[in-house]
Protein backbone atom coordinates (compact mmCIF):
# COMPACT_ATOMS: atom_id res chain seq x y z
CA UNK A 1 0.00 0.00 0.00
CA UNK A 2 1.15 3.54 -0.64
CA UNK A 3 2.19 5.74 2.24
CA UNK A 4 -0.83 6.37 4.46
CA UNK A 5 -2.91 9.32 3.30
CA UNK A 6 -6.55 10.21 3.60
CA UNK A 7 -8.49 7.84 1.43
CA UNK A 8 -11.12 9.92 -0.31
CA UNK A 9 -12.70 7.12 -2.32
CA UNK A 10 -13.10 3.77 -0.61
CA UNK A 11 -14.08 0.91 -2.87
CA UNK A 12 -15.11 -2.31 -1.16
CA UNK A 13 -15.83 -5.68 -2.80
CA UNK A 14 -17.13 -3.94 -5.87
CA UNK A 15 -18.73 -6.35 -8.28
CA UNK A 16 -20.25 -5.09 -11.48
CA UNK A 17 -22.34 -7.10 -13.91
CA UNK A 18 -23.17 -6.25 -17.50
CA UNK A 19 -26.25 -8.45 -17.75
CA UNK A 20 -24.86 -11.78 -16.59
CA UNK A 21 -21.20 -10.98 -17.36
CA UNK A 22 -19.11 -10.18 -14.32
CA UNK A 23 -16.91 -7.23 -15.33
CA UNK A 24 -15.49 -6.25 -11.94
CA UNK A 25 -14.79 -9.18 -9.68
CA UNK A 26 -14.74 -7.75 -6.18
CA UNK A 27 -12.43 -4.72 -6.35
CA UNK A 28 -10.99 -3.15 -3.18
CA UNK A 29 -9.10 0.10 -3.60
CA UNK A 30 -8.68 3.27 -1.55
CA UNK A 31 -7.93 6.32 -3.62
CA UNK A 32 -5.96 9.01 -1.77
CA UNK A 33 -6.99 12.64 -1.61
CA UNK A 34 -5.24 15.27 -3.76
CA UNK A 35 -3.04 12.76 -5.51
CA UNK A 36 -3.02 11.45 -9.03
CA UNK A 37 -4.01 7.81 -9.16
CA UNK A 38 -3.50 5.97 -12.43
CA UNK A 39 -5.46 2.89 -13.50
CA UNK A 40 -3.51 0.75 -15.94
CA UNK A 41 -4.14 -2.63 -17.53
CA UNK A 42 -4.95 -4.22 -20.87
CA UNK A 43 -8.15 -3.34 -22.73
CA UNK A 44 -11.25 -4.91 -21.22
CA UNK A 45 -9.72 -5.24 -17.75
CA UNK A 46 -12.45 -3.09 -16.20
CA UNK A 47 -10.49 0.06 -15.41
CA UNK A 48 -12.79 2.42 -17.32
CA UNK A 49 -15.82 0.61 -15.96
CA UNK A 50 -14.55 1.19 -12.42
CA UNK A 51 -13.85 4.84 -13.19
CA UNK A 52 -17.42 5.29 -14.38
CA UNK A 53 -18.69 3.84 -11.11
CA UNK A 54 -17.32 6.84 -9.24
CA UNK A 55 -19.71 9.33 -10.85
CA UNK A 56 -22.36 6.71 -11.52
CA UNK A 57 -22.19 7.08 -15.30
CA UNK A 58 -22.96 3.36 -15.42
CA UNK A 59 -26.50 4.28 -14.35
CA UNK A 60 -27.05 5.12 -18.02
CA UNK A 61 -26.59 1.49 -19.02
CA UNK A 62 -29.72 -0.48 -18.20
CA UNK A 63 -28.06 -3.87 -17.90
CA UNK A 64 -25.49 -2.81 -15.30
CA UNK A 65 -25.89 -4.13 -11.76
CA UNK A 66 -23.53 -3.25 -8.92
CA UNK A 67 -22.74 -5.01 -5.64
CA UNK A 68 -20.39 -3.89 -2.91
CA UNK A 69 -19.84 -0.33 -1.82
CA UNK A 70 -18.15 2.87 -2.90
CA UNK A 71 -17.78 5.55 -0.29
CA UNK A 72 -16.66 9.04 -1.19
CA UNK A 73 -15.72 11.13 1.83
CA UNK A 74 -17.47 8.50 3.92
CA UNK A 75 -20.80 8.54 2.08
CA UNK A 76 -22.04 5.53 0.15
CA UNK A 77 -22.66 6.94 -3.34
CA UNK A 78 -25.01 4.13 -4.36
CA UNK A 79 -27.34 4.58 -1.41
CA UNK A 80 -30.90 5.70 -2.07
CA UNK A 81 -30.57 9.12 -0.45
CA UNK A 82 -27.71 10.17 -2.75
CA UNK A 83 -28.68 12.70 -5.40
CA UNK A 84 -26.70 11.69 -8.46
CA UNK A 85 -26.69 15.32 -9.65
CA UNK A 86 -25.00 16.44 -6.42
CA UNK A 87 -22.55 13.54 -6.79
CA UNK A 88 -21.61 14.54 -10.33
CA UNK A 89 -21.13 18.15 -9.24
CA UNK A 90 -18.44 16.88 -6.89
CA UNK A 91 -17.02 14.21 -9.18
CA UNK A 92 -16.21 15.65 -12.60
CA UNK A 93 -15.28 13.64 -15.65
CA UNK A 94 -13.15 14.10 -18.74
CA UNK A 95 -13.78 11.61 -21.51
CA UNK A 96 -11.47 9.84 -23.92
CA UNK A 97 -12.96 11.51 -26.94
CA UNK A 98 -13.15 15.25 -26.40
CA UNK A 99 -16.81 16.17 -26.48
CA UNK A 100 -17.26 19.94 -26.35
CA UNK A 101 -20.81 21.13 -26.90
CA UNK A 102 -21.45 22.71 -30.30
CA UNK A 103 -21.63 26.07 -28.59
CA UNK A 104 -19.16 28.90 -28.07
CA UNK A 105 -16.07 28.45 -25.92
CA UNK A 106 -17.63 30.69 -23.29
CA UNK A 107 -20.93 28.78 -23.29
CA UNK A 108 -19.13 25.47 -22.89
CA UNK A 109 -17.42 26.58 -19.69
CA UNK A 110 -20.44 28.49 -18.39
CA UNK A 111 -22.80 25.54 -19.02
CA UNK A 112 -22.50 23.78 -15.68
CA UNK A 113 -22.20 26.88 -13.45
CA UNK A 114 -25.36 28.21 -15.08
CA UNK A 115 -27.18 24.93 -14.52
CA UNK A 116 -26.23 25.00 -10.89
CA UNK A 117 -27.48 28.49 -10.25
CA UNK A 118 -24.87 31.07 -11.24
CA UNK A 119 -26.77 33.67 -13.25
CA UNK A 120 -24.80 36.85 -12.72
CA UNK A 121 -22.83 37.78 -15.85
CA UNK A 122 -19.87 39.11 -13.87
CA UNK A 123 -19.66 35.93 -11.79
CA UNK A 124 -19.88 33.78 -14.91
CA UNK A 125 -17.17 35.81 -16.66
CA UNK A 126 -14.92 35.30 -13.65
CA UNK A 127 -15.61 31.54 -13.54
CA UNK A 128 -14.97 31.18 -17.26
CA UNK A 129 -11.65 33.00 -17.05
CA UNK A 130 -10.55 31.14 -13.92
CA UNK A 131 -11.48 27.75 -15.37
CA UNK A 132 -9.81 28.43 -18.72
CA UNK A 133 -6.69 29.60 -16.90
CA UNK A 134 -6.89 26.48 -14.74
CA UNK A 135 -6.97 24.37 -17.89
CA UNK A 136 -4.05 26.33 -19.42
CA UNK A 137 -6.22 27.46 -22.30
CA UNK A 138 -6.96 31.09 -21.44
CA UNK A 139 -4.13 32.71 -23.37
CA UNK A 140 -5.00 30.81 -26.53
CA UNK A 141 -8.72 31.60 -26.52
CA UNK A 142 -9.22 34.80 -24.55
CA UNK A 143 -9.77 36.84 -27.73
CA UNK A 144 -12.33 34.47 -29.20
CA UNK A 145 -14.49 33.29 -26.33
CA UNK A 146 -17.57 33.80 -28.49
CA UNK A 147 -16.40 31.59 -31.32
CA UNK A 148 -17.29 27.94 -31.64
CA UNK A 149 -15.57 25.34 -29.52
CA UNK A 150 -15.60 23.05 -32.53
CA UNK A 151 -13.00 25.26 -34.21
CA UNK A 152 -10.37 24.41 -31.62
CA UNK A 153 -7.68 21.79 -32.19
CA UNK A 154 -8.06 18.35 -30.61
CA UNK A 155 -5.76 19.18 -27.73
CA UNK A 156 -7.46 22.52 -27.13
CA UNK A 157 -10.85 20.83 -27.19
CA UNK A 158 -9.73 18.38 -24.52
CA UNK A 159 -8.40 21.21 -22.35
CA UNK A 160 -11.71 22.98 -22.86
CA UNK A 161 -13.45 19.85 -21.58
CA UNK A 162 -11.19 20.01 -18.53
CA UNK A 163 -12.02 23.69 -18.05
CA UNK A 164 -15.71 22.83 -18.39
CA UNK A 165 -15.35 20.12 -15.74
CA UNK A 166 -13.48 22.29 -13.22
CA UNK A 167 -15.84 25.25 -13.68
CA UNK A 168 -18.04 23.88 -10.89
CA UNK A 169 -15.04 23.08 -8.67
CA UNK A 170 -15.49 19.37 -8.14
CA UNK A 171 -13.48 17.55 -5.47
CA UNK A 172 -12.56 14.72 -7.77
CA UNK A 173 -11.67 14.66 -11.45
CA UNK A 174 -12.05 11.38 -13.32
CA UNK A 175 -10.11 11.19 -16.57
CA UNK A 176 -10.74 8.35 -19.00
CA UNK A 177 -7.68 8.18 -21.27
CA UNK A 178 -7.84 11.94 -21.78
CA UNK A 179 -4.81 12.10 -24.06
CA UNK A 180 -5.16 8.91 -26.07
CA UNK A 181 -6.46 10.71 -29.16
CA UNK A 182 -3.91 13.54 -29.03
CA UNK A 183 -0.53 14.13 -30.60
CA UNK A 184 2.59 14.09 -28.35
CA UNK A 185 2.74 17.87 -27.88
CA UNK A 186 -0.92 18.13 -26.90
CA UNK A 187 -0.44 15.10 -24.66
CA UNK A 188 2.46 16.78 -22.89
CA UNK A 189 0.29 19.82 -22.22
CA UNK A 190 -2.47 17.67 -20.73
CA UNK A 191 0.10 15.90 -18.55
CA UNK A 192 1.50 19.20 -17.29
CA UNK A 193 -2.02 20.30 -16.58
CA UNK A 194 -2.75 17.17 -14.53
CA UNK A 195 0.32 17.95 -12.43
CA UNK A 196 -0.96 21.47 -11.77
CA UNK A 197 -4.50 20.33 -11.03
CA UNK A 198 -3.55 17.85 -8.36
CA UNK A 199 -2.92 20.60 -5.82
CA UNK A 200 -6.65 21.25 -5.80
CA UNK A 201 -8.22 18.06 -7.07
CA UNK A 202 -8.11 14.35 -6.45
CA UNK A 203 -7.46 12.89 -9.87
CA UNK A 204 -8.12 9.38 -11.09
CA UNK A 205 -6.83 8.76 -14.59
CA UNK A 206 -7.20 5.73 -16.80
CA UNK A 207 -4.32 5.34 -19.23
CA UNK A 208 -2.96 2.86 -21.71
CA UNK A 209 0.31 4.68 -21.82
CA UNK A 210 2.62 3.39 -19.13
CA UNK A 211 5.16 6.16 -19.57
CA UNK A 212 2.33 8.54 -18.97
CA UNK A 213 1.40 6.77 -15.75
CA UNK A 214 4.99 7.00 -14.50
CA UNK A 215 5.25 10.66 -15.45
CA UNK A 216 2.08 11.98 -13.90
CA UNK A 217 0.76 9.66 -11.19
CA UNK A 218 1.55 9.23 -7.53
CA UNK A 219 -0.14 5.87 -7.20
CA UNK A 220 -0.90 3.23 -9.78
CA UNK A 221 -3.38 0.38 -9.77
CA UNK A 222 -2.91 -2.51 -12.18
CA UNK A 223 -6.08 -4.23 -13.35
CA UNK A 224 -6.38 -7.53 -15.13
CA UNK A 225 -9.55 -9.38 -16.19
CA UNK A 226 -11.82 -7.47 -13.86
CA UNK A 227 -9.58 -7.74 -10.84
CA UNK A 228 -7.35 -5.21 -9.16
CA UNK A 229 -4.05 -7.06 -9.15
CA UNK A 230 -1.84 -4.56 -7.39
CA UNK A 231 -2.08 -1.03 -6.04
CA UNK A 232 0.90 0.88 -4.75
CA UNK A 233 2.99 3.94 -5.25
CA UNK A 234 3.74 4.46 -8.93
CA UNK A 235 7.43 4.15 -8.25
CA UNK A 236 7.03 0.75 -6.64
CA UNK A 237 4.65 -0.56 -9.32
CA UNK A 238 7.07 0.29 -12.11
CA UNK A 239 10.36 -0.57 -10.42
CA UNK A 240 9.65 -3.29 -7.94
CA UNK A 241 6.14 -4.70 -8.17
CA UNK A 242 5.10 -7.43 -5.74
CA UNK A 243 3.13 -9.51 -8.22
CA UNK A 244 4.58 -11.34 -11.19
CA UNK A 245 1.58 -10.36 -13.38
CA UNK A 246 2.21 -6.68 -12.72
CA UNK A 247 5.87 -7.03 -13.56
CA UNK A 248 5.09 -8.85 -16.79
CA UNK A 249 2.68 -6.11 -17.81
CA UNK A 250 4.77 -3.07 -16.93
CA UNK A 251 7.83 -4.53 -18.57
CA UNK A 252 5.80 -5.19 -21.72
CA UNK A 253 5.91 -8.94 -21.67
CA UNK A 254 2.17 -9.15 -22.17
CA UNK A 255 -0.85 -6.93 -22.59
CA UNK B 1 0.22 -8.84 -70.99
CA UNK B 2 -2.84 -7.59 -72.76
CA UNK B 3 -5.52 -5.54 -71.08
CA UNK B 4 -7.62 -4.71 -74.09
CA UNK B 5 -11.32 -5.45 -74.02
CA UNK B 6 -12.22 -8.83 -75.46
CA UNK B 7 -16.02 -8.57 -75.48
CA UNK B 8 -18.82 -6.09 -74.98
CA UNK B 9 -20.04 -6.01 -71.41
CA UNK B 10 -23.67 -6.46 -72.48
CA UNK B 11 -24.95 -7.08 -68.99
CA UNK B 12 -23.81 -3.78 -67.54
CA UNK B 13 -24.91 -1.78 -70.58
CA UNK B 14 -28.42 -3.26 -70.39
CA UNK B 15 -28.70 -2.86 -66.65
CA UNK B 16 -27.45 0.70 -66.50
CA UNK B 17 -29.80 1.49 -69.38
CA UNK B 18 -32.78 -0.01 -67.56
CA UNK B 19 -32.12 1.77 -64.27
CA UNK B 20 -31.53 5.03 -66.12
CA UNK B 21 -34.82 4.72 -68.00
CA UNK B 22 -36.68 4.02 -64.76
CA UNK B 23 -35.16 7.06 -63.09
CA UNK B 24 -35.88 9.38 -66.01
CA UNK B 25 -39.41 8.04 -66.29
CA UNK B 26 -40.16 9.58 -62.88
CA UNK B 27 -38.82 12.92 -64.07
CA UNK B 28 -40.82 12.66 -67.27
CA UNK B 29 -44.07 11.95 -65.40
CA UNK B 30 -43.49 14.91 -63.11
CA UNK B 31 -42.69 17.21 -66.02
CA UNK B 32 -45.80 16.12 -67.92
CA UNK B 33 -48.05 16.71 -64.91
CA UNK B 34 -46.55 20.11 -64.07
CA UNK B 35 -46.43 21.26 -67.69
CA UNK B 36 -50.04 20.24 -68.23
CA UNK B 37 -51.23 22.07 -65.11
CA UNK B 38 -49.16 25.14 -65.88
CA UNK B 39 -50.22 25.25 -69.52
CA UNK B 40 -53.94 25.11 -68.79
CA UNK B 41 -53.79 26.76 -65.38
CA UNK B 42 -51.87 29.95 -66.00
CA UNK B 43 -54.46 31.48 -68.41
CA UNK B 44 -57.10 31.09 -65.70
CA UNK B 45 -55.08 32.96 -63.10
CA UNK B 46 -56.02 36.55 -62.43
CA UNK B 47 -55.96 38.88 -59.48
CA UNK B 48 -59.73 38.74 -59.19
CA UNK B 49 -59.63 34.96 -59.18
CA UNK B 50 -56.90 34.58 -56.57
CA UNK B 51 -57.93 37.44 -54.29
CA UNK B 52 -61.67 37.39 -54.82
CA UNK B 53 -64.38 35.60 -52.93
CA UNK B 54 -66.67 33.07 -54.49
CA UNK B 55 -69.99 34.60 -53.56
CA UNK B 56 -71.77 34.66 -56.89
CA UNK B 57 -71.02 31.50 -58.82
CA UNK B 58 -68.05 29.32 -57.97
CA UNK B 59 -68.24 27.45 -61.29
CA UNK B 60 -68.17 30.49 -63.53
CA UNK B 61 -64.76 31.98 -64.40
CA UNK B 62 -66.34 35.42 -64.59
CA UNK B 63 -67.36 35.38 -60.93
CA UNK B 64 -65.27 32.74 -59.19
CA UNK B 65 -62.62 33.57 -56.62
CA UNK B 66 -60.61 31.29 -54.37
CA UNK B 67 -59.27 33.58 -51.66
CA UNK B 68 -61.42 31.92 -48.96
CA UNK B 69 -60.05 28.50 -49.97
CA UNK B 70 -56.46 29.76 -49.89
CA UNK B 71 -57.12 31.28 -46.48
CA UNK B 72 -58.75 28.07 -45.23
CA UNK B 73 -55.90 25.89 -46.50
CA UNK B 74 -53.21 28.06 -44.94
CA UNK B 75 -55.09 28.31 -41.64
CA UNK B 76 -55.64 24.56 -41.61
CA UNK B 77 -51.98 23.78 -42.28
CA UNK B 78 -50.75 26.24 -39.64
CA UNK B 79 -53.14 24.80 -37.05
CA UNK B 80 -52.07 21.29 -37.98
CA UNK B 81 -48.38 22.16 -37.57
CA UNK B 82 -49.04 23.76 -34.17
CA UNK B 83 -50.70 20.53 -33.06
CA UNK B 84 -48.53 17.88 -34.68
CA UNK B 85 -45.03 19.22 -34.00
CA UNK B 86 -45.14 19.28 -30.17
CA UNK B 87 -46.76 15.85 -29.94
CA UNK B 88 -44.46 14.33 -32.56
CA UNK B 89 -41.31 15.81 -31.07
CA UNK B 90 -42.23 14.76 -27.53
CA UNK B 91 -42.97 11.23 -28.74
CA UNK B 92 -39.63 11.05 -30.55
CA UNK B 93 -37.84 12.34 -27.45
CA UNK B 94 -39.50 9.68 -25.36
CA UNK B 95 -38.56 6.94 -27.82
CA UNK B 96 -34.89 7.93 -28.19
CA UNK B 97 -34.05 9.53 -24.85
CA UNK B 98 -36.25 7.93 -22.22
CA UNK B 99 -37.70 4.60 -23.25
CA UNK B 100 -35.37 1.66 -22.64
CA UNK B 101 -33.71 0.87 -25.97
CA UNK B 102 -35.06 -2.19 -27.74
CA UNK B 103 -37.68 -2.95 -25.08
CA UNK B 104 -41.03 -4.49 -25.95
CA UNK B 105 -42.74 -1.18 -25.20
CA UNK B 106 -40.64 0.87 -27.62
CA UNK B 107 -40.98 -1.79 -30.30
CA UNK B 108 -44.74 -1.69 -29.78
CA UNK B 109 -44.84 2.11 -30.05
CA UNK B 110 -42.62 2.10 -33.15
CA UNK B 111 -44.84 -0.53 -34.72
CA UNK B 112 -47.89 1.59 -33.94
CA UNK B 113 -46.22 4.64 -35.53
CA UNK B 114 -45.37 2.68 -38.69
CA UNK B 115 -48.88 1.27 -38.93
CA UNK B 116 -50.38 4.70 -38.39
CA UNK B 117 -48.40 5.84 -41.44
CA UNK B 118 -50.03 3.10 -43.49
CA UNK B 119 -53.66 3.86 -42.62
CA UNK B 120 -55.64 5.22 -45.61
CA UNK B 121 -56.56 8.89 -45.39
CA UNK B 122 -60.30 8.28 -45.56
CA UNK B 123 -60.04 6.15 -42.42
CA UNK B 124 -58.48 9.12 -40.65
CA UNK B 125 -61.43 11.18 -41.83
CA UNK B 126 -63.92 8.75 -40.33
CA UNK B 127 -61.82 8.50 -37.18
CA UNK B 128 -61.86 12.29 -36.88
CA UNK B 129 -65.63 12.34 -37.26
CA UNK B 130 -66.15 9.63 -34.69
CA UNK B 131 -63.50 10.54 -32.17
CA UNK B 132 -62.84 14.27 -32.38
CA UNK B 133 -66.29 15.52 -33.36
CA UNK B 134 -68.68 13.06 -31.73
CA UNK B 135 -66.65 11.98 -28.74
CA UNK B 136 -64.40 14.95 -27.86
CA UNK B 137 -66.56 17.72 -29.31
CA UNK B 138 -69.83 16.17 -28.16
CA UNK B 139 -68.30 15.56 -24.75
CA UNK B 140 -67.22 19.19 -24.53
CA UNK B 141 -70.73 20.34 -25.39
CA UNK B 142 -72.22 18.14 -22.69
CA UNK B 143 -69.67 19.39 -20.22
CA UNK B 144 -69.86 23.10 -21.03
CA UNK B 145 -73.47 23.56 -22.12
CA UNK B 146 -75.17 20.53 -20.61
CA UNK B 147 -76.02 19.15 -24.04
CA UNK B 148 -78.17 22.08 -25.16
CA UNK B 149 -79.86 21.87 -28.54
CA UNK B 150 -77.26 23.68 -30.67
CA UNK B 151 -73.86 21.93 -30.74
CA UNK B 152 -70.88 24.29 -30.48
CA UNK B 153 -67.95 21.87 -30.46
CA UNK B 154 -69.67 18.70 -31.58
CA UNK B 155 -69.85 19.60 -35.26
CA UNK B 156 -67.36 19.80 -38.13
CA UNK B 157 -64.87 22.62 -37.52
CA UNK B 158 -61.40 23.72 -38.53
CA UNK B 159 -59.95 22.59 -35.20
CA UNK B 160 -61.16 19.02 -35.71
CA UNK B 161 -60.00 18.97 -39.32
CA UNK B 162 -56.56 20.22 -38.23
CA UNK B 163 -56.43 17.61 -35.45
CA UNK B 164 -57.37 14.86 -37.89
CA UNK B 165 -54.67 15.99 -40.31
CA UNK B 166 -52.23 16.18 -37.40
CA UNK B 167 -52.97 12.53 -36.59
CA UNK B 168 -52.31 11.65 -40.21
CA UNK B 169 -48.97 13.48 -40.34
CA UNK B 170 -47.82 12.48 -36.86
CA UNK B 171 -45.67 9.51 -38.02
CA UNK B 172 -43.78 11.78 -40.43
CA UNK B 173 -42.81 14.18 -37.65
CA UNK B 174 -41.96 11.38 -35.21
CA UNK B 175 -39.72 9.53 -37.65
CA UNK B 176 -37.87 12.65 -38.87
CA UNK B 177 -37.29 13.89 -35.32
CA UNK B 178 -36.17 10.46 -34.15
CA UNK B 179 -33.63 10.22 -36.97
CA UNK B 180 -32.15 13.59 -36.07
CA UNK B 181 -32.02 12.71 -32.36
CA UNK B 182 -30.24 9.45 -33.13
CA UNK B 183 -27.63 11.34 -35.15
CA UNK B 184 -26.50 13.37 -32.13
CA UNK B 185 -23.28 11.92 -30.69
CA UNK B 186 -23.93 10.12 -27.38
CA UNK B 187 -20.78 11.81 -26.04
CA UNK B 188 -22.64 15.13 -25.87
CA UNK B 189 -25.33 13.66 -23.63
CA UNK B 190 -22.71 12.00 -21.44
CA UNK B 191 -20.76 15.24 -21.14
CA UNK B 192 -23.84 17.11 -20.01
CA UNK B 193 -24.93 14.44 -17.53
CA UNK B 194 -21.40 14.17 -16.13
CA UNK B 195 -21.55 17.90 -15.37
CA UNK B 196 -24.52 17.27 -13.11
CA UNK B 197 -27.22 18.22 -15.61
CA UNK B 198 -30.51 16.39 -15.21
CA UNK B 199 -31.89 14.36 -18.07
CA UNK B 200 -34.43 17.09 -18.83
CA UNK B 201 -31.78 19.82 -18.84
CA UNK B 202 -29.65 17.71 -21.16
CA UNK B 203 -32.53 17.15 -23.56
CA UNK B 204 -33.61 20.80 -23.58
CA UNK B 205 -30.19 22.48 -23.68
CA UNK B 206 -28.02 20.04 -25.62
CA UNK B 207 -30.14 17.56 -27.56
CA UNK B 208 -33.06 19.64 -28.86
CA UNK B 209 -31.04 22.53 -30.34
CA UNK B 210 -29.09 19.96 -32.34
CA UNK B 211 -32.27 18.25 -33.49
CA UNK B 212 -33.96 21.43 -34.70
CA UNK B 213 -33.14 20.99 -38.42
CA UNK B 214 -34.52 17.45 -38.28
CA UNK B 215 -37.67 18.64 -36.55
CA UNK B 216 -38.13 21.23 -39.30
CA UNK B 217 -37.60 18.57 -41.95
CA UNK B 218 -40.40 16.62 -40.29
CA UNK B 219 -42.61 19.69 -40.34
CA UNK B 220 -41.88 20.29 -44.01
CA UNK B 221 -42.78 16.72 -44.86
CA UNK B 222 -45.91 17.00 -42.74
CA UNK B 223 -46.97 20.12 -44.65
CA UNK B 224 -46.36 18.39 -47.96
CA UNK B 225 -48.30 15.35 -46.88
CA UNK B 226 -51.11 17.20 -45.15
CA UNK B 227 -51.76 20.26 -47.29
CA UNK B 228 -53.29 18.44 -50.24
CA UNK B 229 -55.28 15.79 -48.36
CA UNK B 230 -59.03 15.97 -48.87
CA UNK B 231 -60.32 12.75 -47.36
CA UNK B 232 -59.45 13.54 -43.70
CA UNK B 233 -61.18 16.93 -43.77
CA UNK B 234 -64.19 15.82 -45.76
CA UNK B 235 -66.29 14.97 -42.70
CA UNK B 236 -64.41 16.95 -40.11
CA UNK B 237 -64.58 20.58 -41.15
CA UNK B 238 -64.40 21.40 -44.86
CA UNK B 239 -67.41 23.26 -46.18
CA UNK B 240 -68.90 23.19 -49.66
CA UNK B 241 -69.64 26.87 -49.45
CA UNK B 242 -69.35 29.53 -46.75
CA UNK B 243 -70.19 33.18 -47.06
CA UNK B 244 -67.61 34.24 -44.48
CA UNK B 245 -64.05 33.37 -43.64
CA UNK B 246 -63.63 31.19 -40.56
CA UNK B 247 -62.97 33.44 -37.56
CA UNK B 248 -62.87 30.97 -34.69
CA UNK B 249 -61.72 27.40 -34.12
CA UNK B 250 -65.26 26.05 -34.21
CA UNK B 251 -66.01 27.50 -37.65
CA UNK B 252 -66.01 25.42 -40.79
CA UNK B 253 -63.80 26.48 -43.69
CA UNK B 254 -63.35 26.10 -47.41
CA UNK B 255 -60.21 24.37 -48.61
CA UNK B 256 -58.42 24.18 -51.96
CA UNK B 257 -58.22 20.41 -52.25
CA UNK B 258 -61.87 19.95 -51.42
CA UNK B 259 -62.76 22.82 -53.73
CA UNK B 260 -60.93 21.06 -56.57
CA UNK B 261 -63.04 18.00 -55.86
CA UNK B 262 -66.19 20.15 -55.94
CA UNK B 263 -65.18 21.92 -59.17
CA UNK B 264 -64.44 18.65 -60.90
CA UNK B 265 -67.57 16.81 -59.82
CA UNK B 266 -70.35 19.34 -59.15
CA UNK B 267 -70.11 21.80 -62.00
CA UNK B 268 -73.21 22.21 -64.14
CA UNK B 269 -71.00 23.23 -67.07
CA UNK B 270 -67.75 21.30 -67.24
CA UNK B 271 -66.31 23.15 -70.24
CA UNK B 272 -66.90 26.50 -68.58
CA UNK B 273 -65.44 25.43 -65.26
CA UNK B 274 -62.35 23.69 -66.63
CA UNK B 275 -60.04 26.77 -66.77
CA UNK B 276 -60.66 27.65 -63.11
CA UNK B 277 -60.29 24.00 -62.13
CA UNK B 278 -56.83 24.01 -63.67
CA UNK B 279 -56.03 27.37 -62.10
CA UNK B 280 -57.14 26.13 -58.66
CA UNK B 281 -54.93 23.04 -58.94
CA UNK B 282 -52.03 25.28 -59.92
CA UNK B 283 -52.67 27.54 -56.92
CA UNK B 284 -52.76 24.53 -54.57
CA UNK B 285 -49.44 23.28 -55.96
CA UNK B 286 -47.86 26.73 -55.70
CA UNK B 287 -49.17 27.18 -52.18
CA UNK B 288 -47.79 23.83 -50.99
CA UNK B 289 -44.56 24.72 -52.71
CA UNK B 290 -44.48 28.14 -51.03
CA UNK B 291 -45.14 26.66 -47.58
CA UNK B 292 -42.28 24.24 -48.18
CA UNK B 293 -39.96 26.99 -49.35
CA UNK B 294 -40.65 29.00 -46.19
CA UNK B 295 -39.94 25.99 -43.98
CA UNK B 296 -36.80 25.08 -45.94
CA UNK B 297 -35.56 28.66 -45.67
CA UNK B 298 -36.02 28.58 -41.89
CA UNK B 299 -34.21 25.25 -41.71
CA UNK B 300 -31.32 26.58 -43.78
CA UNK B 301 -30.95 29.54 -41.45
CA UNK B 302 -30.84 27.26 -38.41
CA UNK B 303 -28.43 24.85 -40.12
CA UNK B 304 -26.17 27.74 -40.96
CA UNK B 305 -26.26 28.95 -37.39
CA UNK B 306 -25.55 25.44 -36.09
CA UNK B 307 -22.80 24.89 -38.63
CA UNK B 308 -21.00 28.03 -37.55
CA UNK B 309 -20.75 26.24 -34.20
CA UNK B 310 -19.48 22.97 -35.63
Amino acid sequence: MPEPTNALIETRDLRLYYGSTLALKGVNIDIPEKKVTAFIGPSGCGKSTLLRCYNRMNDLIDSVRIEGSIKIAGQDINSKDVDVIELRKQVGMVFQKSNPFPKSIYENVAYAPRLHGTRNKGDLDAIVEESLRGAALWDEVKDRLGSSAMGLSGGQQQRLCIARAIAIKPQILLMDEPASALDPIATARIEELVQELKTNYTIVIVTHNMQQATRISDCTAFFYLGEMVEFDSTKKIFTNPSKQQTEDYVTGRFG
Amino acid sequence: MNFSRKRMDVESVVFSGLTGVAAWLIVAILVVILANIAWFGIPGLSWNFVAGSTAKDMFNPEHAGIMPMIFGTVALVILMIIMVVPVGVITAIYLTEYAPAGSALTRFIRGAVNNLAGVPAIVFGLFGLGFFISFVGGGLDDLLYGGSAEPVWGKPAIIWAALTLATLTLPVVIVATEESLKAIPPGLREASLALGASKLETVVKIVLPQALPGILTGSILAVSRGAGEVAPILFTGAAYYMAHLPSKLTDQFMELGYHIFILSTQSPNIEQTRPILYATVLVLLLLTFALNVVAIAIRMRIRKKLRSLH
